[in-house]
């Protein structure tokens, strides 16, 4: 079984967004079972964690829905986020959810990449902000990603939305499937609960202090 | 089990009244807030290091020895001494000194501090906090414990033949404790060395302390120093009360709003149950209190934050007015229930008698069997061997 988790930050309900999420989510769900294996597709939408994200931005942890959405993300073998263009970018709200995750957990993680703007004069926000922040967290992006404009839920030509979704899925899958699913992340990384699993003994702890060991 | 009071020394405005106190103001009112803190019944008195503004808790030896020349009894303390940015021979000579000063009152709680500039102020770097709190403290105890210390590392220059001065009261370190918010790196400090582990306990979930805690005492264990249950843990906790709840509420929600730390984020009443944070009447503050012991285990030490977010010192003495008036309940409350075989905080005495004695200390602490069983506890004896 995989788990996909679809994090969207539409603001308006409906969301374009959202739209966009749901869309990109069926995708994969079909390109996965294509595969011959069992997928469960979840969604995490940052508008009702707004709060929740300015406090934590306040007061350092997460509370309630916002925890649990940081764990099953954390937790997700495969990523889609979607995002609305504001002033060139990703959405404060959807930067937000990414700040306030732990750092690492996002290390080899494949996911594709979406997002949703009034025209597609802000299509390249998608290589030009959203590929370099999960580049950044260590995230397997891949090849294709997938924007909307508004005129985009009305075409049916060649390089219809469709068709994006399709492939940015397919590749998904693949990642999700493929040899590279079963291969080790770049480096192993300990998190939190690890140190707390399994803390360093502390006669490693004073070799590091004195710079004789790197861990 | 000692119960007392920190300070993080925060010049705040007070948002009700737009005044905000001068320097020497909050200097003074630390003073008067300490002594009423003997006053009222408290154990502890402990004040926090901080080198920037809009804080004036730097110096933090020179307060605690000014404190105890007016006190008789309460114990001076550190929440937190800076390990990592000051040099381990000043901390060692400073704190010497001041057990002398005041006949043994003194213990430490070391951290690591979490202001970003203040490490490259003091010629250190931020990202070397932990080895930095680990090389030191290592340091420290050396400094402590032998005469004649010959020492080479990796941040600071080498010794050759130093000898801190003055040796420590009796021959005995004063007790140190290690705070940490979720660095599990601390935890285990505080457990090889048989130390006490203190959680900040008050702008956090009780889950980060009961994790931390967790850890603490398992390697305590682990480390030989007694069995989990028997590791020497303190806590914070931060109360605002007035004999009607709704009062309490009422008066402090102005001050929650704006707090440093957690202001304009979130509520009252979310962050009074998402962290420990009890506002409202004395018996609220005292079940809320009691009921810590469900994740900490029966612990040592109990300190709160009385005197932060601009309260006016009035209002700061009398809620230590109010604490006065529940404290036997308090001590009754936490002594139910209590084993005999968990320990009490160690204190200068405790530690002076774990030795053997000021007059014929012995090594290995095991002249009488009350002093034996007295290093089980508190992990003294492995202090002597350092």
């Amino acid at each position: 079984m995989r788990t996909i988790v679809v994090v969207s930050a539409g603001l308006s309900v409906p969301s374009t967004t959202r739209l966009l999420a749901d869309r990109l989510g069926t995708a994969v769900e079909r390109a996965v079972v294509a595969r011959g294996e069992e997928v469960e597709v979840a969604h995490v939408e940052l508008r009702p964690l707004a709060h929740a994200l300015a406090d934590h931005l306040l007061t350092g942890f997460a509370t309630g829905d916002l925890a649990d959405a940081l764990d099953r993300v954390a937790r997700a073998d495969g990523l889609v986020v979607v995002t609305p263009v504001f002033s060139a970018s990703y959405s404060g709200l959807f930067k937000t959810f990414f700040d306030v995750l732990e750092p690492g957990v996002l290390d080899g993680k494949p996911v594709v990449i979406a997002a949703t703007a009034g025209t597609a004069r802000h299509s390249l926000v998608l290589d030009h902000a959203l590929r370099p922040l999960f580049a950044y967290l260590r995230a397997v992006v891949v090849p294709t990603g997938v924007f909307a404009a508004s005129e985009d839920f009305g075409a049916t030509d060649d390089g219809s939305l469709d068709k994006r979704a399709e492939r940015a899925a397919g590749e998904l899958a693949a990642l999700l499937t493929g040899p590279a699913a079963h291969a080790p992340a770049a480096t192993e990384r300990r998190f939190v609960a690890d140190e707390f699993a399994s803390p360093a003994p502390f006669e490693q702890l004073l070799r590091e202090a004195g710079g004789r060991s790197v861990r | 089990m000692q119960i007392g009071i920190f300070t993080v020394g925060d010049v705040t405005t007070d948002p009700t009244t737009g005044r905000t106190p001068s320097e020497h103001e909050r200097i003074k009112a630390t003073v008067a807030i300490a002594r009423k803190a003997e006053e009222i019944g408290l154990d502890v008195f402990a004040t926090g290091e901080h080198h920037n503004p809009p804080f004036i808790a730097s110096n933090p030896t020179a307060t605690l020895a000014y404190i105890g020349a007016q006190t008789e009894s309460i114990i001076l303390s550190t929440a937190t001494t800076l390990i990592t940015t000051t040099d381990p021979v000043l901390i060692a000579e400073d704190y010497a000194k001041l057990q002398h000063l005041t006949d043994g009152r003194v213990d430490l709680m070391m951290g690591r501090g979490n202001t970003g500039p203040v490490y490259p102020w003091f010629g250190k770097d931020i990202r070397q906090g932990i080895n930095l709190a680990i090389e030191n403290y290592a340091l420290l105890r050396r400094l402590w414990s032998e005469e004649v210390v010959d020492w080479e590392g990796r941040f600071r220059t080498p010794l050759q033949g130093y000898t801190s001065t003055p040796r420590p009261l009796d021959g005995v370190a004063p007790f140190v404790w290690h705070g940490s918010i979720r660095s599990p790196e601390i935890a285990e400090q505080a457990a090889y060395y048989g130390d006490g582990y203190f959680h900040n306990h008050i702008f956090w979930p009780p889950a980060h302390a009961a994790q931390m805690i967790r850890l603490y005492r398992e390697r305590f264990e682990h480390y030989g120093h007694g069995a989990a249950d028997q590791a020497i843990v303190g806590l914070g906790g931060q109360f605002f009360m007035r004999p009607n709840s709704q009062d309490a509420v009422r008066e402090f929600r102005p001050y929650f709003d704006n707090a440093p730390v957690y202001g304009h984020g979130p509520s009252l009443e979310d962050f009074s149950s998402q962290t420990p944070l009890t506002v409202g009447s004395p018996q609220q503050v005292l079940e809320r209190t009691l009921s810590f012991r469900e994740y900490a285990g029966h612990y040592q030490r109990q300190l709160f934050l009385v005197d932060h977010a601009g309260l006016p010192l009035k209002t700061v003495l009398e809620q230590l007015d109010l604490l006065g008036e529940i404290l036997p309940e308090m001590r009754r409350g936490f002594a139910e229930g209590r084993p005999a075989h968990v320990p009490d905080a160690p204190t200068h005495a405790s530690l002076v008698a774990a030795a053997g004695g000021a007059e014929h200390r012995t090594e290995d602490g095991t002249e009488d069997g009350a002093a034996h069983v007295q290093d089980t506890f508190t992990g003294t004896t492995d202090r002597q061997e350092i």
